[in-house]
Parts: structure tokens; sequence; C-alpha cells
């Protein structure tokens, strides 16, 4: 079949349309029961009802007909729409930073896919240039669409083929790199380039937006802005990530890749640094340091990039009463590596013990990790923590869950060797465990408390 | 060439050579706007007559906004109905907006407009009537289920074909009046009708909507809102423009709003209805004039802009005649330096304080177009100082120029100016002051405006006075500015849950009208029971009571009214309340004149009961016979005081001396006939 003409209907309303030879894109006068509509028929979203024909009406709003109402339809007129950002060409100005944008997908660029009536990603500099001109301000701009997808399908996979395009671009002299991802699993691939990119002379900056850029409150334009003025100017050669810092468009916060963590399912500032202060502050002007110790950028192109992973790991996450036959499905499905999740300092329950220990015997390596997401496991203050240790779970610190867990499954990819696995583990490359926490390590504010209540009104936009 | 009006107080520091001045020729700008005003045959609105409106082509429809009385709001758990104070607030937002593409990939015109102005926007939040949906940091929750079901009631009572599902639509608002940047918006039915006296008039659709913010200020760079009026429900009505003269579309506001009433599901009180009226006239184009509170304010509304269009089409030719390539014509402006002119005028000085610099521009071919009228008061140079306040941020007054109808520097500065672009005697000149960064917008802006002159009537939305003028507020968006809300899925509508709403509906306006004159109440009250949908009331106490209905029509339409504008109500007066009246009187045997004492008290205290308020107007129950019993010693009395022989005389005497027990207990005319019997 040449072109779709149907697109996106199915059962009855599609045997309607083929009835009365109606297209999608088609102007369309439709006789029902509730009277004459008119309008341009739309696509139809996958998922939605065989029953209804989605109609735009000539004053831009869409409605749906219910098919069961139709007496009778005929075709008027045809245009198809295009939707299409004005591509203009990225200037290049001399003396500005060249950074490279890798595209991943997600919400950062991103336009209305008809076929679920979702957003999908869209990508190009020059598209990228006609929506934020102001990008060409800040840096020329090359970009290069490494794949697309949806930050829930980034996987292991990725991070590899990310990884090994950051180190052809770092070699061929890149100033800085920016890669836009969608936010839900920013972090995983935060810690994963930590790992798998070290030493880069030159900022490798994750980024991306809360709210698609089809919204005229999108964070995605300043964040790319925060991200590109990151990536071209500052001195900070490490993996972040950046994104809002207050809900606010005001400024941006530089995460570590490795103690980075998204808290709120749909804030604009919802990525954290967990356990520790952010890197630094960021808006159009300036990048304003937060932590004084940093790794510098630097002149050379000396790049060390280590792309391996198992996908031999999983992750546990407790809850009360779990059952053994949890444990044993995971070692007798061939999982090498657990990351357990578990309560207050890293307990789980005795039930699991029994489990705990075929699974030790069998090679499996159990590292614990933490629900409170803030603080160290201390697997020495209680009875059971010290019979877990016995039986050959290993204290992660206070490496987030999620960090854990690509850490493992980067050392398993490296070695099945348990020590050598362990001594990479707790062998921090970029803070993912700290020695220490900070005072100001653990915010989160209570609000309803006369003095936070006044920080908020006052300070907090 | 100059025009000559000088005012005098100002030769007082003039300083500047005079025979800078070319020959002055007269031009008097208030005579100018006198002569053009009179050219376009403007007449005041209580002077103009049906052909008035023909001659120029009056054209008008209406988008009839109205709360909803829901608990919540349209797409979030706060409540709705709360409001608070500007300074009432526990946090603030700020927002930039961009523009995006609609879903047909053109950039809407005012989005890009709106770009341009590079507002910061503050939202204030107070805890109790915002959460994070507010300020589009949650997705939307299902659509308030009380909220569509008044919406579609409403709908059906329109006689809207009601779709057959309903799709959340995003429209854009790059204002900053809704956080998202765009209004959730939905349409329930198309191609709808409402009668008016004389004719029908044809409806485009009905939408259900969220509210926008309250704006608080407007200053430069900054515009700040409160967000508690936010996101609630809200259906928008809209007619073909179907009205051809300012009464028929007041006549039409009243209409969709008696029926919006009717369903007693919606709000009433400030801003809980408001209309956008758009007119055009002949060769003109549609205009929107926002948020007009008050019916009474659409016919002089209409009116004026009606004529202000009808006033720019004839700048429009006469720019044509004078400039025969508009696509050529181009304005010239330079920097001049405050020391060389005479430029004592506070505003300006005030700028030089926060380095503004001062734009001097020239219009060729512009002499007698700036002081042409478009308003009553309003010349074509206010429609260029509008557009600089709204795009290029510059607080008013914002620009002088060649043709002020009050001088406020002197014109020699304009003469000087001549020269310096070395203008023609056709052109006319302007001087703004701005800081910096807002130049470059606030010439394209005077450029833009001036050459849309060459093209007639820009499409724009407008803001209302309460004198019957208005400005300019934002260009006119169109179709294209439409998304659909990937947030949401689409809502169908069956049969069956349609069918069910049909039947319990109010009856229509028009039915309810005809009976109102066939109870023979007068007409001079339809409005008063209209606009608190007071019909249900009546119908009830004339059915359930028996009572007369030209008295119960009377009685809220005239008496209720009259209390209501002259006393103030302890707690919140309930309309139930006069059944409740009438049914106590009814119960206790008591005259039904009695309602027109109480109700005053009955309106002040609506939690005291009846008997009190019996005690209170000091009504005491007395027997008719006690009452007639008195009758023949007041005739006595009558005759010994010997007022008059006439006997109707005698008859009101009597009846004046005894209505003060009598009322309540016996009715007027028993006791004037128990007189003449006695």
């Amino acid at each position: 079949m040449s072109e779709d003409i149907f697109q996106g209907y199915k059962g009855k309303a599609l045997e309607i349309l083929k009835k009365y030879n109606v297209r999608v894109w088609g102007q369309a006068v439709i006789q029902t029961t509730r009277g004459n509509f008119e309008g341009t028929v739309l696509p139809r979203a996958e998922n939605d009802d065989d029953i209804h024909i989605v109609l735009k009406i000539v004053t831009g709003y869409n409605i749906g007909i219910d098919i069961g109402t139709i007496k009778d339809m005929k075709e008027t007129g045809y245009k198809k729409a295009n939707y299409k950002i004005p591509e203009k060409e990225f200037p290049t100005t001399k003396g500005l930073p060249s950074v490279k944008l890798f595209g991943t997908g997600g919400t950062i660029a991103s336009r209305l896919d008809y076929r679920t009536g979702a957003v999908i990603p869209a990508f190009s500099p020059g598209e990228l240039y006609g929506a934020v001109p102001e990008l060409a301000d800040i840096c020329n701009l090359t970009t290069e669409k490494v794949f697309a997808v949806f930050s829930e399908n980034m996987g292991p996979k990725q991070y590899i083929a990310l990884a090994k395009a950051i180190g052809e671009e770092i070699k061929n002299g890149i100033d800085g790199i920016v890669i836009g991802h969608g936010t839900d699993t920013l972090h995983h691939t935060g810690a994963a380039l930590t790992f798998m990119v070290q030493n880069s002379p030159v900022p490798i900056v994750l980024v991306g937006s809360q709210r698609s850029s089809d919204r005229p409150s999108s964070d995605a334009a300043l964040n790319l802005m925060h991200a590109m003025k990151t990536a071209g100017h500052s001195d900070i050669a490490e993996i972040m990530v950046c994104m809002f810092g207050p809900t606010s468009d005001e400024y941006g916060l530089l995460h570590k890749g490795t103690r980075v963590r998204k808290m709120h399912s749909s804030y604009r500032s919802t990525f954290r640094t967990i356990g520790d202060t952010p890197l630094a502050t960021v808006d159009r002007n300036k990048i304003t340091p937060i932590k004084q110790n940093y790794k510098h950028r630097r002149k050379d192109r000396d790049v060390d990039i280590l792309p391996y992973f198992s996908d031999k790991v999983t992750m546990l996450y407790y809850y009360p009463g779990m059952k053994p036959d949890t444990i044993d499905s995971l070692v007798d499905s061939g999982y090498k590596g657990i990351v357990i999740v578990g309560t207050g300092l890293g307990h789980v329950n005795k039930e699991l013990y029994p489990a705990i220990e075929r699974a030790n015997k069998k090679g499996v390596m159990m590292y614990m990790t933490l629900q409170t997401l803030w603080g160290y496991v201390h697997m020495f203050v209680y009875d059971t923590g010290r019979d877990m240790m016995a039986k050959g779970i290993i204290p992660a610190g206070n490496m987030l869950p999620e960090v854990a867990f690509i850490k493992l499954g980067w050392a398993l990819g490296q070695t099945e060797d348990p020590e050598e696995v362990k001594r990479i583990m707790l062998t921090p490359i970029n803070d993912e465990i700290t020695t220490r926490e900070p005072y100001n390590g653990y915010l989160i504010y209570q609000g309803g408390v006369p003095e936070v209540e006044d920080f908020v009104k006052k300070f907090r936009k | 060439m100059c025009f000559k009006i000088l005012i005098l107080k100002h030769t007082s520091y003039y300083t500047m050579k005079k025979n800078n001045c070319p020959e002055i020729t007269e031009f008097n700008p208030q005579k100018n706007y006198e002569q053009t005003r009179q050219e376009i045959g403007y007449v005041k609105r209580k002077e103009a007559t049906k052909a008035d409106y023909e001659r120029i082509g009056f054209m008008s429809g209406l988008e009839v906004h109205q709360q909803l009385k829901t608990k919540e709001k349209l797409f979030c758990h706060c409540p709705a109905g709360i409001y608070h104070d500007n300074d009432d607030y526990d946090a603030e937002v700020i927002r930039h907006m961009r523009p995006t593409l609609s879903e047909l990939g053109e950039y809407d015109g005012t989005a890009l407009m709106e770009y341009k102005t590079r507002k910061e926007i503050v939202y204030r939040l107070n805890n109790k009537t915002a959460c994070t949906y507010e300020v589009d940091d949650t997705p939307p929750f299902k659509i308030d289920k009380e909220a569509l079901e008044y919406a579609l009631e409403i709908s059906l009572l329109c006689k809207l074909n009601i779709v057959g599902e309903v799709h959340i639509t995003r429209k854009q608002y790059l204002d900053g009046s809704i956080p998202t940047g765009f209004q959730r918006t939905a349409i329930l039915g198309v191609e709808g009708e409402i009668p008016l006296k004389n004719k029908k008039v044809r409806l485009i659709q009905l939408s259900i909507e969220e509210d926008s913010c309250r704006e608080i200020s407007d200053i430069r760079h900054t515009r700040i809102y409160k967000t508690d009026r936010l996101g609630m429900p809200l259906i928008e009505t809209v007619t073909y423009p179907d009205m051809l003269t300012p009464d028929e579309l007041k006549e039409a506001a009243e209409y969709i709003r008696f029926l919006n009433r009717s369903t007693g599901k919606v709000r009433v009180g400030s801003g809980a209805g408001r209309e956008d009226v758009n007119v055009s006239c002949k060769g003109g184009t549609r205009v929107e004039i926002k948020g007009v509170s008050y019916n009474r304010m659409i016919p002089e509304l209409s009116h004026n802009e009606a004529f202000r269009q009808w006033a720019l089409l004839n700048v429009r030719g006469k720019l044509n005649d004078k400039i025969k390539d508009a696509s050529k014509w181009k304005m010239q402006h330079q920097e001049i330096d405050y020391r060389d002119y005479e430029l004592k005028y506070e505003p300006i000085t005030d700028g030089l304080i926060d380095k503004y610099r001062i734009i001097a521009v020239n219009l060729p071919g512009f002499k007698g177009i700036l002081s042409h009228f478009t308003q009553p008061g309003k010349i074509f140079a206010n429609e260029i100082s509008d557009r600089l306040k709204v795009i290029a941020c510059l607080e008013k007054p914002n620009m002088v120029h060649s043709e002020e109808l009050e001088t406020k520097v002197i014109e020699e500065n304009f003469c000087k100016l001549q020269e310096l672009f070395d203008a023609s005697d056709n052109d006319a000149q302007i001087i703004f002051w701005a800081p910096d960064e807002d130049i470059p917008t606030a010439l394209e802006t005077i450029e833009e405006r001036c050459q849309m002159a060459f093209e007639g009537v820009p499409p724009e939305t407008r803001k209302s006075f309460l004198d019957g003028t208005s400005i300019f507020e934002r260009v006119l968006p169109g179709a294209d500015r439409m998304y659909p809300d990937t947030d949401s899925a689409p809502i169908p509508l069956e049969n069956s849950y349609i069918d069910n709403l049909s039947k319990n509906l109010p009856t229509d306006i028009i039915d309810r009208y005809k009976q109102l004159k066939t109870w023979k109440i007068p007409e001079d009250t339809f409005r008063f029971i209209f606009r608190n949908n007071l019909f249900p009331l009546i119908e009830k106490i004339i059915q359930d009571l028996k009572l007369n209905p030209t008295f119960i029509g009377t009685f809220i339409g005239h008496k209720l009214k009259f209390v209501e504008g002259h006393y103030t109500s302890a707690e919140k007066f309930e309309y139930s309340k006069i059944y409740d009246l009438f049914k106590f009187l009814i119960d206790n045997n008591l005259d039904i004149q009695l309602s027109k004492k109480m109700i005053p008290v009955v309106y002040e205290h609506p939690k005291m009961d009846f008997d009190s308020i019996l005690t209170s107007i000091n009504f005491k129950k007395i027997p008719k016979e006690e009452i007639l019993s008195k009758i023949p010693f007041l005739k006595q009395k009558f005759s010994e005081i010997k007022i008059s022989k006439n006997d109707s005389v005698a008859k009101q005497w009597i009846m004046g001396e005894l209505q003060k027990t009598a009322i309540g207990n016996i009715s007027p005319d028993v006791l004037a006939k128990a007189i003449e019997q006695n």
C-alpha cells in the first residue's frame, strides 16, 4: 500500500470511512442524528476506540463524531497538514565554542504523533535553531541523532553507543557535548556515562525537559540554553545533568551524573542531587560553582571509553513479608548481580536468609542500597545487618540504588571475578560513594512550617 | 509645515530659534479631528438610527463567557469560586512564554507578537486556591463531571448539535494569563440558535474551558497574575455575526445570559459572566473587544468600534490617495540629543534619568492622519501609542507627535525634525523615548502600525473602557493556535447520557417571557426576574399557593428589586425565602399585602423567623370584627372634626385611621366595603 489514507482508523470507524469514501485530511460534511457537522477528518489515535471519527472544525477545535449517529457523509475537499518547525541553517559565529548535540529522543524536541495522539521526538539543528534562535549566541552547534527512543526505552545498548560516539567527538576536537534525553531515566544514563566515559577533557551535559517543546511554557528552550552554555563555556569537565533548579524560569542546576535523581513525576525542578550539593548553578550568562572541587576542562584530547555492560544484573526493591522465591527465581533465571534496595540502614527480613545464602553459593553478587535514598548503608548496627553481610551481601555505602545497578552492570560487563567486581563497585569514579555527607546534603523542606512558608514566599520561585 | 497652536507658558523657556521653522501654514489638529469626525459621519450612540448602522454596515457577534457553579475547578481538585487579595499569597512562580507550532504547522500571529514583548510573568499562588496543576507542574486530572454536565445542559438549551466525543484542545495564550501557555478547552456542540424578539440568532459553537488568571499589574516587562480564578470551569457561547445594531447585540447578550442563568447552575456576581464582542463595519475587519462585564456597556462599545473601523477606512483612502505605492512606504528614524531640542516634558525628562534614548521618527505622508478621528476623544496617533505600550512595553505616555490635540512639547521641535529628516509638508513626526533594548521593537511597532493603515483595519483584540472606547490589547489570534491536548483522552458522550440530560432541562427563556406576559406581569420586571432566575420561584408560588400572578410578579420585580437596592443583608439572602414568606402568610390566614411591609426586614435578616418579623414591624393580630367595630366610632369622630362633607373623603380618612391595625388582618377592599356599608 502506498499511503495510509485512513491513518489510525480501524474496525467500524474504518468501515464507515471506506463506505462513504472519505479520507483522513479530507474535508467532510457529516449528517448525523445529532445534526450536521463539517470539518477536516483527522487521524485517530491508535489506542482510542473504533466508534468515533475525529474532525477538526473550522474554528480550529477537534471534535469526535459517534459513527452510530452518522446518516450520511461526503468529502468536499482535501488538505493535508504539514507539521514542520521552520528549519533555518544554524549560523556559525567565530569565537564561539563548538558544541555537539546528540539526540536520543524524548521531549527536549518533539512533535505530535497522530497515530498515538502523543508527542514523538523530532530533531535537527535547523529545527532547533528555528525554535530556539538564542542558541546561536551561545555556541556553534552541530547535531547528530544517535537514536530516537523514549527515555524509558534507553538501555545498555544505547549507553554503549553514546559512549563511543562521545569518544569520537572528543577526539575530533569538540569543546563540549550535550545529550538530549527523555527525563525518566536521565539519571541512569548519567551514571552509565560517568562509568563508561572517564577522564573527559570537556563537559558532557545531559539535558531533557519536563514539558514538551510543543508547549509555550516548556522548559525545553531554557534547559537547552543552559546545557549549551555549560557544554561550551563551563570549566567543569564532568558528566552532568542540567535541569531546572526552581520550577520558575530562572536558573538551572548542574548535577553529578552519579548523585542525581528524578524526584517528582511532573515538576520542572524534578532533578535533585541526593546526599550532597549540586555542582553548580547555570543561567544564560554564567556558571556559578557550588562545589569547589571538580574536574577541570583540559586542552588535551585524552579520554577513556569503557563501553561495557552486562544485562545479567537486576534490582530488588524489598518489602515487608517478601518471600524467598523472589530471590530464588532471579538466581534460577541466571542473574549474576542483584542490587537490593533495603529498608532503613539496609535491611531485609529473616525469611530471605536461606535464599540469600543460596544465591551467594551460586556466585550471585549482592549489594545493599537504601530505600531512604539519603544516608549510608550501615549493616553493623543491628544483628540483621551483620547476619546479611555474613551471608554475602555487600553494603554499597551511600550509592543511589539506580547508580549501584548501573555500576554493577558495568562492572560485570568487565569481569565476573567477585573480588574484582567488589573493588570496582566500592572504588568511586565520581562520587557515587562519598566519604562524607555535608549537613546541607539532606534538605527536604516541610511545607506548613512557618519558617519554611516564609522562605517559600520570599525566596523560592 | 508647522501648525500653530502655541501655548503661552511654553514661550517662557522657549529658547530655540524661531527662524528654524519654515513658513507656518495653518494646520490645527483639533480642527482636523473635528473635520475627520464629520467626514466619516460619526454620530453619537444616542442619536444613531438604524440607517446609520446600515450605512456603515454594522455587523457583530458575541462570545459569552459564563462561569459554572461547580465545587471544584475543571481539571484539578482545587475549590472553585474562592478569591483572595492581590497580596494574599504563599508563593510566586516566574515563567516566560515561547510560541510553538499549531497542529497544522503554523505559528500564530498573536503568539509571535507576545513573544516580541519578552514579558516576565509572575504567578502568585495561594495554597487554598491553587495546586501544582495551576502552575503546570502536574498534568490535568479528569475533567470535572459536574461542569461537563452543566455545560451540556446549556448546550442543549441552545439547540446545539452535541458532539459524539469531547476532545480537549489546547488554545494558545502567550500573554501569560494561563501558566501552561494554553487554555484547555473543548467543543460540546455546534450550530445552534437563540430567538430574539424579532429574529433568530445562530450560534457557532459552545465550548467548555478553564478560566484564566486575574491580572494584578502589567508594568514594563513584568506582568503579575494571581491564580485563584485560574482553572475554574467556564462555558463560551459563540454566535454568528448576526446582530446588525448595537441594541440587537445587547438583546442577544442578555438572552444568552438569562438562558445560562435559567439552569441555576452558573455563577453570578462580578466577573462570573463576561462577553467578548466581535464587531466589524463594511470593508472592516473582525475586531474583538474582550472581557466586557456589563451588558449595558455593549451598545456604546460596539457603536464606537464600528465607527473606529469606519474612520480607519477613511484613513486608508487618504493614505492611498497620497501615496501611490504603499509597499514602498518607509518611515525614517534617528536618535536625537535632548540638548538640541526643547523637550521639557516630564515623561521625557524622567526617562532620561533612566538612561532612555530619544528617537525621532518621520512618517511620510502622515500629516492629517495622526490627528484623524478614531473614537470620541481619540486619534490615529493613539493607535500607535497603544501598541507601543503593549508590544514594546513602553509605559504611557510613551510618545509625542506633531499633531497633539493638547500640546505637550512645543511644535518648533517638529519643525526642527522636518529639517533633520528633510521631510515634506505632507509628513508627520513622532518622538518617543525608550530604553536601549526596547527601541528595535518600538520602531518595528510604529512602522508596522503605519503600514497597516494602508490596508485598513488590523485584526486585533481590544480592551474596553467604561466610557465606551477601547484600546489595543493583542493581535487577533486565529485557528492556528489550536493543538490537541496530548494529556487527556477523548470523552465519549453516549446517546443515553444526552437523552437523560434533555429530560431535566428548564423551559426556554422565550417561553417564559410569553408566560409572564399571559400572567399580566409588567414587562419592566422581566429583566430583574431573568437576571436572577426568579421565574421558577414565581411559577412555584403561583402553582402551589394559588396567588395572583400579577401581584407576585410585581412584588418581585418592583418591591424586591427596590429592597435589594436599598437594604443590606446581614447574611446571604436566598430567594426561596420569598416562597416561605407567602406560605407563612397563607398558613396563618394573614393578608398577603403584609408581605410588602415584611420584605425589607426579611431581606435584612434572612435568619429571623416570620413571627419575630411581625413583632418588629409592630404588627398585632387583631380579629376582623374588632377592627370593624371601630368604624361607627370613627364615623362619629369624622362628623365632629368635619373636614369635608364628602363621603369619599370620610371613607379615606377612616381607612387611614384603621390602616395600621388593618394591614395584614383585613384586606383593603374588604375594609373599604365595610366602611361603605356601616
